[in-house]
């Protein structure tokens, strides 16, 4: 394959409850740091959720801050951060050829709550009803924030796809890369759900909002007692093009997407699926030309429900029972469930590891489920490994939607 | 309300609405627009505030009165003047 039909990563910017740019992130990964706090919710009083603590005026100014949207406030930190480790100037690149494609669960319920919330105030008179709602409302806002405020005159819109939304942004972005319709992209995903306490009262309604007397531990894949996710907010948006055009500058290249695989289970509104999950993992290998036993890393999805981790690791098991040398690990242990962000969180969380060489655990794993049983699951300390060449990562969502990113080593050729 | 009490309190609107912009020396007489980053869409929030503080109403026909603060100030005291 040609170096112009060959996408590469070559920018991370990143805000998750446990950090603020990759090295941070990482270093929490490798040392076993979870961040979850309590915050108040309207109607619900205290919840477990992962905040995060960036700096928004980096970026915005105070008035757009007013303006936006947390949403669109995370995925402006997360762009110009992106692009400030790409090394790319801005000011010298054909923003008419940028197009930011960004993943979310969903968008505008936190505004719309918000106004419904105010609206109480003044006994529903409408015409306490701010003419923000609407472009703050729309679904491409997070996206569209993020041109207004660099300047960037390409396409952008969002991608909702409930949970498997993040992996989603990084596919959208390399295919219109390989269709010629950009030269650059901004890819990734975003959340802040945990404004909203609809998403919380639902999940806990579900029986799916974890509990637990220290916050740190309530998020717990795989675990016989987990029960339920941590909301999380945050956002991971990614720099991606062609190789050649990374090559002709020397870009750091973070990893090369290699495979990557979309379907649906056809199945129920909330429940996952495993052999769609499975089917997946495997158009994936497909794509990529890999057999499971290639794969060093897989960053699993599980969230720390009951059903989502059985199914996950049935599908992984079925995919990967010749695969003696493949770990397996998992991020919202330590963060939540970023929601949009977290196929693209998840996934830049692991990427250290070509270098590294460290797999980060699971942690809060105290009484591994026998059903959870995954051959070479890493739990609560990193595991030090020979080499990592290839990492899977797993996103899936509600309505049965799954997504699988397998991002490889780029190791000069 | 005496109008010295509106003329700052309509000063404080804008700079809740537009925190960025320096206020300092913001001319009387002329268009606010002309002096300070100021949409249409942050006038919209200068008349919800007094809607949502005060209990103003600001018709739309009558926008044009508020374009300068000398203006709004003299639009708003016999509006304000029971506060």
């Amino acid at each position: 394959m040609t170096n112009d039909r060959r996408i590469v990563i070559t920018g991370i910017g990143l805000t998750a409850p446990n950090g603020n740019n990759l090295p941070e992130f990482r270093h929490n990964l490798l040392n076993g740091k979870a961040s979850i706090e309590r915050i108040e919710t309207h109607y619900m009083g205290e919840v477990l959720a992962g905040v995060c603590h960036f700096d928004p005026l980096k970026y915005q100014k105070k008035k757009e801050l007013r303006r936006g949207t947390r949403a669109g406030s995370v995925a402006i930190y997360c762009a110009n951060e992106a692009l400030a480790a790409s090394g790319l100037d801005l000011a010298r690149l054909d923003r008419s050829r940028i197009g930011v494609y960004i993943g979310i669960t969903e968008h505008g319920n936190v505004e719309t709550e918000n106004e419904v919330y105010t609206l109480k105030q003044y006994n529903y008179d409408v015409k306490y009803w701010s003419h923000h709602h609407n472009p703050r409302t729309v679904a491409n806002n997070p996206a569209g924030e993020v041109t207004m405020n660099m300047g960037i005159t390409g396409p952008h819109y969002t991608l909702g796809a409930a949970c498997a939304a993040g992996n989603i942004g990084l596919i959208q972005g390399l295919q219109m890369l390989l269709l010629g319709e950009i030269d650059l992209a901004l890819g990734g995903g975003v959340s802040e759900s945990i404004h909203t306490f609809g998403v919380f009262a639902s999940f806990r309604n579900e029986g799916a909002l974890a509990s637990h007397a220290d916050p740190n531990r309530a998020c717990r894949p795989f675990d016989r007692d987990r029960n339920g996710i941590v909301v999380s907010e945050g956002g991971c948006i990614c720099v991606l093009e062609r190789l050649s055009d990374a090559l002709k500058r020397s870009a750091t290249i973070y990893g090369e997407i290699v495979g990557y695989a979309i379907n649906s289970d056809a199945f129920d509104f909330i429940l996952p699926y495993a052999p769609r999950q499975a089917e997946c993992m495997r158009l994936a290998l497909k794509k990529a030309g890999l057999s499971a036993s290639d794969i060093d890393v897989i960053s699993s999805h599980a969230t720390g429900t009951q059903q989502g981790d059985l199914q996950e690791c049935q599908a992984i098991r079925e995919v990967f029972n010749d695969a003696p040398h493949t770990h397996t690990n998992n991020t919202k242990s330590y963060i939540g469930h970023t929601m949009g962000a977290a196929g693209a969180l998840e996934l830049a969380g692991n990427l250290p590891s070509f270098n590294d060489h460290f797999v980060h655990p699971t942690i809060n794993l105290d009484n591994l489920d026998p059903r959870c049983a995954i051959p070479n699951l890493v739990i609560n300390k990193p595991t030090k490994v020979d080499k990592v060449d290839y990492i899977m990562n797993n996103s899936f969502g509600m309505l049965g939607i799954n997504s699988v990113v397998i991002v490889r080593r780029y190791d000069g050729h | 309300m005496i109008r010295e009490q509106i003329r700052s309190i309509i000063v404080e609107v804008i700079a809740q609405i537009v925190p960025d912009e320096d206020l300092s020396n913001l001319r009387g007489d002329i268009r606010i627009r002309d002096q300070i980053e100021l949409d249409s869409m942050d006038f919209l929030d200068i008349i919800m505030e007094l809607r949502k503080r005060y209990g103003v109403e600001v018709p739309e026909d009558d926008y044009i009165q508020l374009a300068t603060l000398d203006g709004a100030v003299a639009y708003l005291e016999p509006r304000m003047a029971h506060l």
